[in-house]
């Protein structure tokens, strides 16, 4: 297929001005924000602040984005995904390149955000991004390629939010785009059919690759009891194991039951916390001491560390539902 | 707009033909049929060849459809990608042409204004997921594939776990060059359901021509004869208009 290196697109420097051909709207490249299959990514600056620009080399990719970014602009209420701000082609070289403007989400990876703020704001993100994914769901959408790189954790409170609609495919239809660790038919767990199902398997891999950061290859076969064991394994998925059990087994009819199900699990955190074994507590503590600068916090204050996380835990917990019923 | 049927060969191979026909120029032939042929490209872990390159690129050139170079490694992701995007290409060549007609010749999707844009693209979604399809899959089983096969057999099961999610028909038909007594022969008929591959795939010998001219003239054949089969009207357009 096309050779990226003709691609001049993919590389914009700094400072340079995009101007639509339709439109007439211009804007500075401010720098490289991430490039994929389908195009690059900037930052750029214009008469609405900061924006992000993909610019693509294939207008059918492109406008297939768009179509589905003005729908989900349109939903009231909740944001899904990054707003929808225009679409245009760039005239560069003698080439021309189609380009859309979003909102610019100035977050984390989902996965530097836990490492650095501790690992029970994953289950915390993981409530929102179920609650994001049931409004999705009823606006007749899936989103299809869920995985960490298109998650961000932004501002304060700390929210997800989700990029790149590439694979946000129509309910019934088969899912436009995927990544296979993410991928229930990778998986052989279930087909490509566009369901809410198929977006809460990707939840709990999602979730599976939080305590696995190098992910893993499907075995020969028996690949349920495969992560199930892996599940086990991992101090950190136990936790969560019987939601990630049913989300894997495809047992959820839509996104609410399971983000109901997490929710009591995160409720009974206490026990939780009683649960864990002293060591991985232990390390907690000492990779949040590193963290924090060397407090004066004493070693064996790891117990009291854990309560105050479960009360936080919960306040928060409970603040979130506030919002959400 | 009436749905119909889209016709693919997908050649999977690794390197160059050495016996029988051109296969560029059956290649040819078969797009004249209204078939379009895709090329897959199977590269070893640390295989540099530019040799086998030239032909996989050309095949699908003269074909009309596309093709990709791909380690063993990732060939399932490939293989189901591939065959989307040709068809996608294949939908929108149609379209292409519609819109001309309406629009007036050199006329291009990129010359509708970005907002008009979006109902093409909805168009050829609506027709890549529903349209039925038929894939003949051609299998390079020459010596060097021989290890590579067992890759390809995940390959094939992960395009059917794609295909039969759409809402449209499938059909496939399983072909190998060469044969054990042939140059082509065929391993599995026109069927609704990709299964059982696995009973299949081990029987198969591996030789050293490689007969990819051959091949591909016997996927036209193959496609022919289903045609005739059915007794369906010839139309040599991509689309096989059914209804009245
Ligand atoms: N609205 C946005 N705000 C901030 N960063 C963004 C935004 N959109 C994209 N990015 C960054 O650019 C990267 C590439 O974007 P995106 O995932 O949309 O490209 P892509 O071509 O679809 O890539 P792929 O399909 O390979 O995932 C993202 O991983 C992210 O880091
Ligand atoms: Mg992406």
């Amino acid at each position: 297929m096309a050779a990226t290196s003709k691609n001049q697109a993919a590389n914009v420097p700094r400072g340079t001005r995009i101007r639509g051909k339709w439109n007439k709207q211009s804007y500075q490249v401010i720098k490289k924000l991430g490039n994929g299959a389908l195009g690059t990514v900037y930052l750029a600056d214009s008469n609405r602040g900061n924006v992000a620009i993909k610019v693509g080399i294939d207008s059918m990719s492109i406008t297939s984005e768009v179509n589905v970014l003005k729908q989900l602009s349109m939903v009231q209420g909740t944001v899904l995904g990054p707003f929808f701000y225009e679409v245009d082609d760039w005239e560069m070289n003698g080439r021309c390149y189609p380009f859309y403007v979003m909102e610019y989400i100035n977050g984390e990876p989902l996965f530097s955000f836990i490492e650095r703020r501790g690992k029970e704001w994953l289950g915390i993100l993981m409530l929102q991004l179920l609650r994001d994914l049931g409004a999705l769901h009823r606006e007749g959408w899936v989103f299809g390629d869920l995985k960490p790189d298109n998650l961000l954790v932004e501002g304060s409170p700390p929210t997800i939010r989700w990029l790149d609609v590439g694979g946000t495919t129509g309910m019934g239809r088969s899912v436009k785009e995927f990544t296979e660790f993410f991928d229930r038919g990778y998986w052989g767990l279930g087909t490509r059919v566009a369901e809410p199902s198929y977006d809460l398997f990707s939840a709990a891999m999602v979730m599976i690759n939080a305590a696995y950061p190098q992910r893993f290859e499907r075995p020969k076969k028996d690949s349920e009891l495969f992560l199930l064991n892996k599940i086990e394994k991992s101090p950190l998925l136990n936790a969560y194991k019987p939601i990630l059990k049913k989300a894997l087994k495809g047992s959820y009819q839509n996104a609410s039951e399971m983000r109901q199900e997490l929710f009591s699990l995160l409720q009974g955190v206490k026990s939780v916390a009683s649960n864990r074994s002293p060591t991985s507590s232990k390390s907690r503590v000492k990779s949040r001491q590193k963290r924090q600068k060397p407090k004066k916090q004493k070693r064996s204050g790891w117990i009291e560390t854990v309560l105050l996380f479960a009360f936080i835990l919960f306040f928060y917990t409970l603040y979130l539902v506030g919002h959400v019923f | 707009m009436k749905k119909g049927t889209l016709r693919q060969i997908l050649l999977i191979t690794d390197g160059c033909s050495n016996q029988g026909e051109d296969p560029v120029a059956m290649a040819a032939l078969a797009r004249e049929h209204g078939m379009t042929v895709n090329v897959i490209g199977v590269l070893d872990e640390n295989e540099r060849t530019d040799s086998g390159l030239k032909e996989i690129e050309n095949i699908a050139l003269s074909g009309g459809g596309i093709h990709q170079l791909v380690y063993a490694r990732q060939l399932s992701h490939t293989v189901q990608m591939v065959t989307r995007k040709a068809m996608t290409q294949t939908i929108q060549g149609f379209i292409h042409k519609e819109l001309q007609s309406i629009l007036g010749a050199e006329k291009e999707i990129e010359d509708l204004p970005p907002d008009k844009r979006g109902q093409v693209v909805e168009v050829v979604d609506e027709l890549g997921e529903t349209m039925d399809l038929e894939v003949l899959i051609m299998i390079d089983t020459s010596a060097s594939m021989q290890h590579k096969l067992p890759t390809v057999e995940d390959a094939l099961l992960d395009l059917s776990i794609s295909l039969h999610s759409r809402i449209g028909q499938n059909e496939y038909a399983l072909y190998a060059f060469p044969g054990k007594r042939k140059q082509v022969e065929q391993l599995m008929d026109w069927t609704p359901q990709m299964k059982d591959i696995h009973t299949i795939f081990p029987k198969l010998s591996s030789g050293g021509i490689t007969p990819t001219g051959p091949a591909l003239k016997e996927a036209i054949e193959a496609y022919q004869k289903k045609r005739s089969k059915r007794g369906l009207l010839e139309d040599g357009g991509y689309f096989e208009e059914s209804g009245s």
